[in-house]
């Protein structure tokens, strides 16, 4: 296990104060907050200025901390003493064992006995019964398993507490059934796997929040799927049946005469499969066709000839 | 478990998320999850007869503010337009990857 230097980590000085270390947090939270940040590796980043201010936001922490580790440079190995943390006052506030899930294995060396109070993960028995926590986890699957259904295999980092009361990271794997007609953002239940109960109390549940890898033609909305769809000139203005190519199969679509390019065509019921299914929305595109041959030339240019229009007229400009 | 066993989960389809789960799943204190919903913070929730319901996507959201609030002392009505806004963003990316611009 190697040291880390969550000062460094911080960019603060080992005497800094804790208007100091807020502001740097702060700072660090802004620039490397996962939904908007731009950094590589941006996630990752978070956790580590996540998991150094846990420490030296909490006087106790950073108190124990500071005295582990006088004369550590980062990444030197370390071990910490037996009972190091014998002497110091913990009152096991601030995190919880799941919020500690992307933390360091230094980190659950260290302060993994002290894991939250509201966590249920308390080491001595108490008498009473209580269900576990819910846990919650993404899953990301591709569109066609809304579809079909499909078995996914996914691994977690579970939290765990060992006989000595400490937090530890175990990776479990489990093997999930999706179901047909799941869709972006619904979650699936997963009864009792979530964290074990206390004095014989149930385990909590794991709540999968479903998203999809992006589609190379396809966006879901819900149960809704939008697809732009190509025409051609002459097939939105004679009207035509064309073939789209769905995750279900293929579909024979009739486009009315008379589209435009930005017209939507909702077919009921074309969607991700479910009660009620649901739609597919088609986004017409006009594309035309180049005039690069002899022959096409002279075809937009008989055009040009013989049909008075003007699309800037026809808008009013 | 063994390894190879095939776990069937339920489809939290027309059913709803309970204050109690939201709060538990998303790590905060029912009370705070209940101020914020009094508050119409959480515009998706619903009550029916009585008992608050709430759909998976405030599972994010409520993460997103909890977060907000605790990181940069954000008061709730700031983290909620953050929120609202990290949504938007949320939809427009969508929209980018459906198109292939991104």
């Amino acid at each position: 296990m190697q040291f880390k230097d969550y000062y460094q980590t911080l960019g603060v000085a080992r005497d800094a104060t804790a208007e100091d270390i807020k502001k740097a947090f702060r700072k660090l939270a802004r620039k490397y907050h996962p939904d908007v940040s731009k950094e590589p590796n941006a996630q990752l980043r978070m956790q580590e200025v996540n998991e150094a201010n846990t420490v030296l936001s909490d006087p106790e922490k950073r108190a124990a901390y500071d005295q582990l580790g006088q004369g550590f440079q980062p990444g030197q190995e370390f071990q910490p003493p037996p009972d190091w943390d014998a002497g110091f006052e913990f009152s096991g506030r601030g995190f919880s064992p799941h919020e500690a899930t992307g933390f360091s294995d230094f980190f659950s060396e260290l302060f993994g006995r002290m894991g939250g109070g509201r966590s249920g993960f308390r080491a001595h028995g108490e008498t009473f019964r209580a269900q576990g926590e819910d846990h919650h986890a993404k899953i990301l699957l591709d569109l066609e398993d809304a579809f079909h259904g499909a078995t996914r295999q996914i691994s977690l980092r579970v939290p765990e507490v060992n006989a000595q009361g400490r937090v530890a990271l175990r990776t479990r794997t489990l093997n999930v059934k999706i179901p047909q007609g799941v869709h972006e953002g619904q979650v699936i239940r997963l009864a009792g796997q979530g964290a074990p109960g206390m004095g014989g109390g149930p385990a909590g549940d794991l709540l999968l929040e479903v998203h999809f890898k992006p589609h190379a033609r396809l966006r879901a909305e819900g149960r809704n799927l939008h697809l732009t769809l190509p025409v051609t000139p002459w097939e939105a203005a004679l009207g035509a049946v064309v073939t789209v190519d769905l995750p279900a199969g293929q579909l024979k679509l009739r486009i009315p005469q008379g589209a435009q390019s930005g017209r939507e065509l909702r077919v009921r019921g074309k969607g991700i499969p479910g009660n009620p299914p649901g739609d597919l929305l088609l986004d017409l595109q006009v594309v035309l066709p180049p005039a690069d041959t002899p022959k096409g030339r002279e075809l937009y240019e008989t055009m040009a000839r013989e049909l008075a229009f003007d699309p800037r007229q026809a808008e009013g400009n | 478990m063994q390894d190879d066993e095939v776990l069937i989960g339920s489809l939290m389809e027309d059913s709803w998320l309970t204050l109690e789960q939201l709060a538990c799943a998303c790590m905060v204190e029912p009370d705070w999850l209940l101020n914020h919903v009094d508050e119409g913070l959480f515009p998706h929730a619903e009550s029916v007869a009585g008992v608050w319901r709430f759909c998976s996507a405030d599972l994010t959201r409520a993460r997103r503010m909890r977060e907000l609030e605790s990181d940069f002392e954000a008061v709730p009505e700031l983290a909620a337009l953050v929120a609202d806004l990290l949504e938007e963003l949320d939809e427009l990316r969508a929209r980018l990857r459906g198109a292939g611009l991104s």
